[in-house]
């Protein structure tokens, strides 16, 4: 692994039962760039970040991650903590937010691996603890900031509406500071407005270092901001490169209209 | 591309809402019912229906001594009067409660509103609360007293049983083998060695939180219904090996004469007892309230509701699954165990039998009928289910169908408690509340 490299998938396989949900995939994601994963419903995206953050095991491959300053680490089998300690966050497809807590708290959770205070800590009500709370409360406020949803820490998580949700499940997978953000579809359900606020929400979290694979529909977007995709279909490969490369690649034109417009 | 809606509405209008079925939630229930209110030919059916089962019992009197068959149809109207304006009155409150009217969400606002105003407010309360607690022992009798013990005690009890299920989210039916463990390890120690009250009480915490722990290891991937179940069979193993391991637990005869709380020397009388635990009682509760309600808003406590809000979210969040759900099962099981050794420095005898299933039921009815995650809530709810059935001795034989009968109203009507749980605001400084406008 060069030193340029954030993520390094090879030969990821991963079945359920009789269906091979991902065959032998081989992906990288360089420092600092964003990088797409297309394909059709069912190809297989959201199983590869699964994979990644050890939501499942996969049945074969290696997930070698580098974070900044460390050296390289192959992270299959370890707990799902354990990853995004090390600095892998994520989004969910369908949204998973802490419906009863706050926005704020929902942030302040993806803080938990970055702070130490204990219950003795919170009992007693230490000096020690009151600072970390403190700043754990700042940060997260600042990440809320940072997706424009300052103004409604103090709101339930669920009544907010869907394109908010969206970015806050953003600020809580930062509030972890990753150095690789995982986005599951995060422009899904949203209009062109919203869609370009993410496109420059994402632009803005890359130049802050933090380095990007994401998976999405609107190829509007996917085509902007993206500097390589992966395409997948059934599992497998097909194509990958620039976005040039990519939209005259005929196997993905034939993946995504089907056999019958031959290109 | 698929959007998945959790809340989707899965049942159609086919649904009835009869009470046969418990919705989880009122969202479902508003997805559930039909849009028209109540209709008054349901409530025909249900009472025709009452009637049909009720008629062998109601109706027919047979005397075998003088072989006669006695028919009571008077009684027959009776069911079917009854059944019917008791539907209408559920179909009632059901359609008011969808129009949104009901009227105790807003009576919490406008206390918690109350309260917020002024910060004096709150303090005066408190205080009231405090003087009216200092002076209960000496205003009412020693038997009162008691039962107030016996109260705040299950005050005790469910916010520790709230960690584990309001808190955390993990329903846990077998709380009550903790209880007997707190109350089992000050027994002991005062029938062996003659441990006092004070030694033993934060031992039979550390044993109780070490019990936790154990109970909850092999419990860590169950969730659900297989961890109620899993619990509840851990319950009835605690008080099964307590009711048959004679050497040491004395079996079912249990232990007497066990020491209360030391009196410094003074040689109390029993009123003196009773006024001197009143006063230890309160001290704990106090202690409780303190470190559940620090611990709700800490680092471990938002990783306890994480945890209950969703599991996958939770672990993607850098948070330890199985370090969480052991805090969860330890600290709850702390307060059962300070819980069973203040039973048994009241009682001064225990035995098994104190520590039946029917224990768990109660502290877990005292928690999801106040509000799962409420301070306040328990203290309600504990004052509601201990109190009132101490004071309605005379109906005491339908104690346990008014008892149904609450939960299942409180489950229809407000599923989340009487007190819901709220959160916790944080302070900012105005200017930094940019962002788009909600
Ligand atoms: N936990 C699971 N158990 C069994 N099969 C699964 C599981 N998760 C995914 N699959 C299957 O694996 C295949 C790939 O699913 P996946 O969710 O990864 O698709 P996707 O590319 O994310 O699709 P979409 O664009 O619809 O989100 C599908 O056929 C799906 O049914
Ligand atoms: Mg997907």
């Amino acid at each position: 692994m060069d030193g340029d490299q954030v993520l390094q998938v090879r030969g990821l396989t991963m079945d359920f039962g009789g269906l091979r949900a991902l065959a032998e995939v081989d992906l990288d994601v360089g420092r600092n760039e964003i990088v797409a994963l297309i394909g059709p419903n069912g190809a297989g995206k959201t199983t590869f970040f699964n994979c990644i953050t050890s939501v499942h095991d996969p049945d074969r491959g290696d997930m070698i991650i580098q974070p900044p300053g460390k050296a390289p680490q192959r992270i299959n089998g370890l707990k799902p903590n354990a990853v995004t300690e090390l600095g892998i966050a994520r989004t969910f497809q369908n949204i998973r937010l802490f419906k009863d807590m706050t926005v704020l708290e929902n942030v302040m959770v993806g803080r938990h691996c970055r702070t130490r205070a204990g219950i003795a800590g919170a009992i007693f009500s230490t000096k020690q603890a009151r600072a970390e709370e403190r700043a754990c409360m700042d940060f997260a406020f600042s990440m809320l900031a940072k997706v424009g949803l300052g103004n409604r820490a103090d709101e339930k998580a669920s009544e907010l509406p869907y394109g908010a949700q969206r970015r806050l499940e953003i600020a809580r997978a930062l509030a972890t500071e990753p150095f690789l953000l995982l986005l599951d579809e995060p422009a899904a359900g949203m209009n062109p407005s919203e869609t370009d606020e993410m496109d420059r929400l994402v632009s803005r979290i890359r130049e802050e270092g933090v380095s990007i694979l994401l998976i999405e529909h609107d190829m509007k977007l996917v085509m902007s901001i993206s500097d390589r995709i992966y395409v997948l279909d059934y599992g497998n490969l097909i194509a990958s490169g620039t976005p040039q490369e990519v939209a005259g690649n005929s196997r993905v034109i034939k993946a995504y209209l089907g056999e019958s417009f031959d290109a | 591309m698929p959007i998945k809606h959790e809340n989707a509405p899965s049942i159609g209008k086919t649904a009835s809402c009869d009470g046969y079925s418990l919705p989880a939630s009122r969202r479902n229930l508003r997805d559930r019912l039909p849009k028209t209110g109540f209709n008054t030919l349901k409530s025909l059916g249900i009472a025709l229906w009452f009637m049909f089962l009720t008629f062998p019992i109601m109706v027919i009197k047979v005397s075998p001594l003088e072989k006669t068959i006695e028919w009571r149809w008077s009684r027959l109207v009776y069911v079917g009067a009854g059944a019917f304006s008791l539907s209408m009155l559920w179909r009632f409150l059901i359609y008011r409660m969808e129009a949104g009217t009901s009227f105790k969400k807003p009576l919490q606002e406008r206390l918690s509103l109350f309260f917020q105003r002024k910060k004096s407010r709150k303090a005066t309360a408190l205080a009231a609360a405090f003087i009216f607690a200092a002076l209960f022992p000496f205003i009412f009798s020693t038997y009162q007293t008691s039962i107030m013990i016996s109260a705040l005690m299950y005050v005790m009890l469910g916010l520790g049983l709230n960690i584990v299920v309001g808190l955390a989210g993990l329903l846990d039916l077998g709380y009550v083998a903790f209880y007997a463990a707190g109350a089992y390890c000050y027994a002991l120690l005062n029938h062996h060695f003659g441990v006092g009250f004070w030694t033993a009480l934060p031992l039979a915490g550390a044993i109780a939180a070490v019990m936790g722990i154990f109970l909850g290891f092999p419990v860590l991937r169950l969730r659900g219904d297989y961890l109620a179940i899993v619990t509840l069979g851990f319950g009835e193993i605690i008080r099964l090996v307590l009711e048959n391991w004679n050497e040491f637990s004395f079996g079912p005869s249990g232990i007497a004469g066990i020491d209360r709380p030391w009196d410094f020397g003074l040689g109390f009388t029993l009123r003196g007892h009773t006024i001197y635990l009143f006063y230890i009682v309160c001290l704990l509760v106090l202690l409780t309230m303190v470190v559940v309600s620090r611990l709700r808003n800490s680092r471990i406590g938002r990783a306890w509701i994480a945890l209950r809000e969703d599991e996958i979210a939770c672990e993607a969040m850098g948070i330890d699954k199985t370090r969480t759900k052991l805090t969860a099962f330890a600290l709850g099981a702390t307060w059962a165990g300070f819980g069973g050794c203040l039973l048994a420095a009241k009682t001064t005898f225990i035995n098994p039998a104190s520590f039946t299933f029917m224990e768990s039921a109660i502290i877990l009815s005292i928690v999801v009928l106040g509000g799962m995650g409420s301070i306040s809530g328990v203290i309600l709810g504990a004052f509601i289910l201990i109190l009132m059935p101490e004071y309605l001795r005379a109906f005491s034989e339908y104690r346990m169908l008014a008892f149904g009968a609450a939960m299942v109203i409180i489950m229809v009507f407000r599923p989340q408690g009487l007190i819901s749980a709220t959160r916790k605001r944080y302070e900012f400084p105005e200017e930094k509340r940019e962002g788009e406008k909600p």
